[in-house]
């Protein structure tokens, strides 16, 4: 019994020391938003194929993390995909490297197929709660939403302006969530990022405009909000190398591709 | 662990027990450090009964979050400990001890299915059942209370079978040779013996229905709001500090950190009933 | 107005037995759901490739690979202390005041949020002590949520080892350690592989603990201290993010394998070591 627990321990231990060896790749370490995660993984890959040397990791946990870590240096670069970046931001370096439009989307089986600023206010606000009142069947309204403190959130109801949330509204810890719920209830409305946009659900016009990524490049899309990196100090040696190719034309080529908007 | 001898063996055994224990004391001041504060500057009272959270404009009022745990906790335990039981029983005393060899790993299998895959099958399958037939938005305390009894399930079954099988032939025994049927045994004698186990198995199902996080935020809805019927949607107390976790910054953190506060206060009264229900029964015996 | 002891068998068998019945159609149609979605898009080509494109495509080997090292991380660490705690609490100390503390505190921290314990680690292990998001890191955070479990699952199993075991192996001249060692643990194992089958089953199913502190690197791990993302995290990340139903079922199925073949090695182990000591 004791000799297989010594052994056990000695392999742990080798595989420990191990473990502190064999690092030599320059690190890179991303961490925060969720919503441009996916994206920040594609360019990640693409950046090391161009730069072998450097080793570029991706995490998500949220805007908060990637804030968190950045300050306390676990990640050399946080996502953030707020409108305002809260007090314990102002030192670290934001760098905007995209920008997301924000759908507002229904069922595909709802007849509304555009709503006003003050429609969708009052809509999120409980004010409006059947479908006839907007055009659409008699139904209830389910309005599906995003957590506090959300990036999309917050840049929604900043836009729109003076929301205070209908108690009944659902809510939804991520975009693809918000997607499967409207998708799934014919009475939903909900929004989300403008790239995930797909056939199950339908994005209605807002104040007349579509929302594509046309319409938000010209400024004509009301809804869009910015995703900053957020680096202590300014971004040097690899962090610069990582946070430029991003800003390069191949790199803002990927992010319009994946359904982003480009910043430059 | 010969060369230790049986004062070294002690030794090592209380060190172990040492570190666990301040291991896990350490996780419980450390939630404890950062949600007091908030509780005691923000008020004790606004912070548990007011049912306004609005994070944004500084409002934190957690009321509906303790209702929602509350009721779809105790739903699932209506799903959840009677059926489990029941099972339990069942397949210790009248079931050949050869198919429980089969159906025991299976069920104990289930205890590995992480809850993402129940809460993405309460998705696809109970919330739009639930729309259809009974109204409502479907995610909703009803699917929240059902998933969480089936997810216990497996706990439940493993630990109290366990328990059960531990009880001494002997009891069994005695108990048909005074005459008493299999079930009387059953009820009057076996059951009995192995309650503390059964009631611990159905304490740690009932821990993991409260602090269970990823399939209620995918099930329940997450409104806030107070429940008056079990087709509304609710958030639940874990559900609430998952969700805005990733976001918080500043003193909606320490607000969330609170609540789960809050949710330890929770779990120790519950645990405390517990205990002192098992005391009261074994006094009247 | 009582019934004859025979109708009250009978009917309390029905019950009983629809119950168990109903119970296990329900775990049974979870299992067929998940693999009947799942296995069509398993082989061994989808088990042993790399994803590609956000997991979209291609395979799952790296998260395999992280969901093993993990859980053996965990383990490793949390039997030990788990095990050790319960033996101390059941043989070496007498039932206090001490004891019931200990036993309501761990009853308590087995109904803490994963999530909070997901925080824990990821200010102390990941941020305090500099691991990064590591396996060492989550592995480390998933022995903590997983003890209170083991700690309890393993007292109760010892606790129902019947005194007149070790009345006699004392009798015959044993110490305490070779009594528990040789009498008492060996008659405790099953409840003791019980909790252990139930702590790898919930570090294996953990998501928001995981995320915290291991991270979510698609990448293949090289060493305890790279980030690695386990089958939950993935299945979690694909499922609800929208990337590939197929592939999140997939991912479900072979966890669900995975699981029965870990179960399947533990039973048999078991079995092994209990006809050796009879």
């Amino acid at each position: 019994m004791n000799r297989r627990y010594l052994i056990g321990m000695s392999l742990m231990t080798a595989v420990l020391m191990l473990a502190g060896c064999g690092q030599k790749r320059e690190a890179v370490i991303m961490a925060g938003s969720t919503a441009f995660q996916p994206f920040a993984e594609k360019l990640a890959d693409q950046f090391m194929v161009q730069n072998p040397g450097i080793n570029v990791t991706v995490q998500g946990g949220g805007s908060a993390v990637g804030i968190q870590s950045a300050l306390s240096r676990t990640a050399q670069i946080g996502m953030a995909d707020l409108l305002q970046l809260p007090e314990e931001a102002k030192n670290l370096t934001a760098t905007e490297v995209a920008r997301d439009g924000i759908a507002i989307v229904v069922n595909p089986g709802n007849k509304v197929e555009g709503l006003t600023v003050q429609q969708v206010r009052e809509i999120f606000n409980g004010v409006i709660n059947n479908w006839k009142q907007v055009g659409g069947d008699d139904r209830p309204i389910t309005v599906v939403s995003r957590e506090a403190g959300s990036g999309t959130r917050t840049s929604f109801e900043q836009i729109v302006g003076d929301i205070s949330l209908a108690r009944e509204a659902l809510i939804q810890d991520s975009n693809g969530t918000i997607r499967e719920t409207v998708a799934n209830d014919a009475n939903a409305i909900g929004y989300l990022s403008h790239g995930l946009i797909n056939e199950k659900i339908k994005p209605v016009k807002l104040d007349g405009v579509e929302c594509t990524t046309e319409e938000v490049v010209c400024g004509k899309y009301l809804l869009v909000r910015p995703v900053f990196l957020l680096t202590q100090g300014q971004p040097e040696g690899a962090v610069k190398q990582v946070i430029d190719y991003m800003l390069s034309a191949e790199g803002q080529e990927t992010i319009k591709n994946s359904g982003l908007i480009p910043v430059k | 662990m010969k060369f230790l001898g049986e004062k070294g063996v002690r030794r090592v055994l209380a060190g172990i027990a040492f570190s666990a224990i301040s291991a896990l004391l350490l996780i419980a001041l450390f939630i404890i450090k950062e949600g007091l504060p908030f509780i005691i500057s923000y008020g004790p009272i606004k912070f548990l009964l007011s049912s306004d959270w609005q994070p944004q404009a500084g409002k934190f009022g957690i009321w509906p979050m303790i209702v929602a745990s509350v009721w779809v906790t105790l739903g699932a335990m209506l799903v959840g400990a009677p059926l489990g039981v029941a099972c339990a029983v069942f397949l210790t005393e009248f079931v050949p001890r050869r198919v429980m060899g089969v159906i025991k790993p299976t069920i104990e299998l289930l205890a590995g299915i992480p809850s993402v895959v129940y809460g993405f099958m309460g998705v696809m399958v109970l919330a739009p059942l639930i729309r259809s037939q009974l109204g409502g938005p479907g995610l909703s305390v009803l699917a929240g209370a059902v998933i969480l009894g089936v997810m216990i399930l497996p706990t439940i079954i493993s630990i109290s079978i366990d328990s059960i099988q531990s009880v001494p032939n002997s009891y069994r025994e005695g108990s048909l040779a005074l005459g008493a049927t299999h079930w009387q045994t059953t009820y009057m004698v076996t059951v009995p013996a192995a309650k503390s186990g059964i009631i611990a198995a159905i304490i740690l199902g009932m821990g993991r229905a409260i602090g269970e996080t990823m399939a209620v935020i995918m099930v329940a809805g997450n409104a806030v709001k107070i429940p008056i019927s079990a087709l509304d949607s609710v958030r639940t107390l874990t559900a609430n500090i998952a969700l805005e976790m990733g976001y918080a910054t500043g003193q909606h953190r320490q607000a969330l950190f609170a609540t789960g506060v809050v949710l330890l206060v929770i779990i120790m009264i519950l645990n405390s009933l517990a205990g002192m229900s098992i005391r009261k029964k074994a006094g009247k015996r | 107005m009582r019934m004859p002891p025979k109708y009250t068998q009978l009917a309390a068998q029905l019950v009983m037995g629809l119950a168990t019945l109903a119970t296990l159609a329900i775990l049974v149609f979870i299992i067929l759901f998940v693999l009947e979605k799942g296995l069509p898009v398993v082989g061994l080509k989808f088990l042993l490739s790399n994803p590609q494109d956000m997991g979209k495509a291609g395979g799952i080997f790296p998260v395999v690979v992280g969901t093993i090292l993990l859980t053996l991380v965990a383990i490793a660490i949390a039997t030990p202390l788990g095990v050790g705690t319960a033996i101390y609490l059941t043989e070496y100390t007498r039932e206090s005041r001490i004891t019931r503390v200990i036993r309501f505190g761990a009853d308590c921290l087995a109904g803490i949020p994963s999530i909070i314990f997901g925080l824990f680690g990821f200010i102390f292990f990941v941020t305090i002590l500099q691991m990064g998001w590591s396996i060492l890191s989550g592995g480390l955070t998933l022995a903590f949520m997983i003890l209170p479990t083991i700690i309890r699952t393993s007292e109760e199993a010892i606790k129902s080892v019947p005194d007149s075991f070790r009345e006699v192996s004392f009798s015959l001249g044993a110490t305490r350690w070779e009594t528990v060692q040789k009498v008492v643990l060996p008659s405790a194992l099953p409840g003791i592989v019980t909790g252990v089958m139930l702590g790898v089953g919930r570090s294996i199913g953990e998501t928001a603990a995981v995320i915290f502190t291991a991270g979510s690197s698609l990448r293949m791990p090289t060493s305890l201290m790279d980030s690695a993302r386990t089958m939950s995290v993935h299945f979690y990340i694909l499922a609800r993010e929208g990337i590939s139903t197929e592939n999140a079922y997939g991912t479900a199925a072979i966890l669900v394998i995975t699981i029965l073949l870990i179960n399947l090695t533990a039973y048999g182990l078991m079995n092994r070591f209990v006809a050796k000591n009879n």
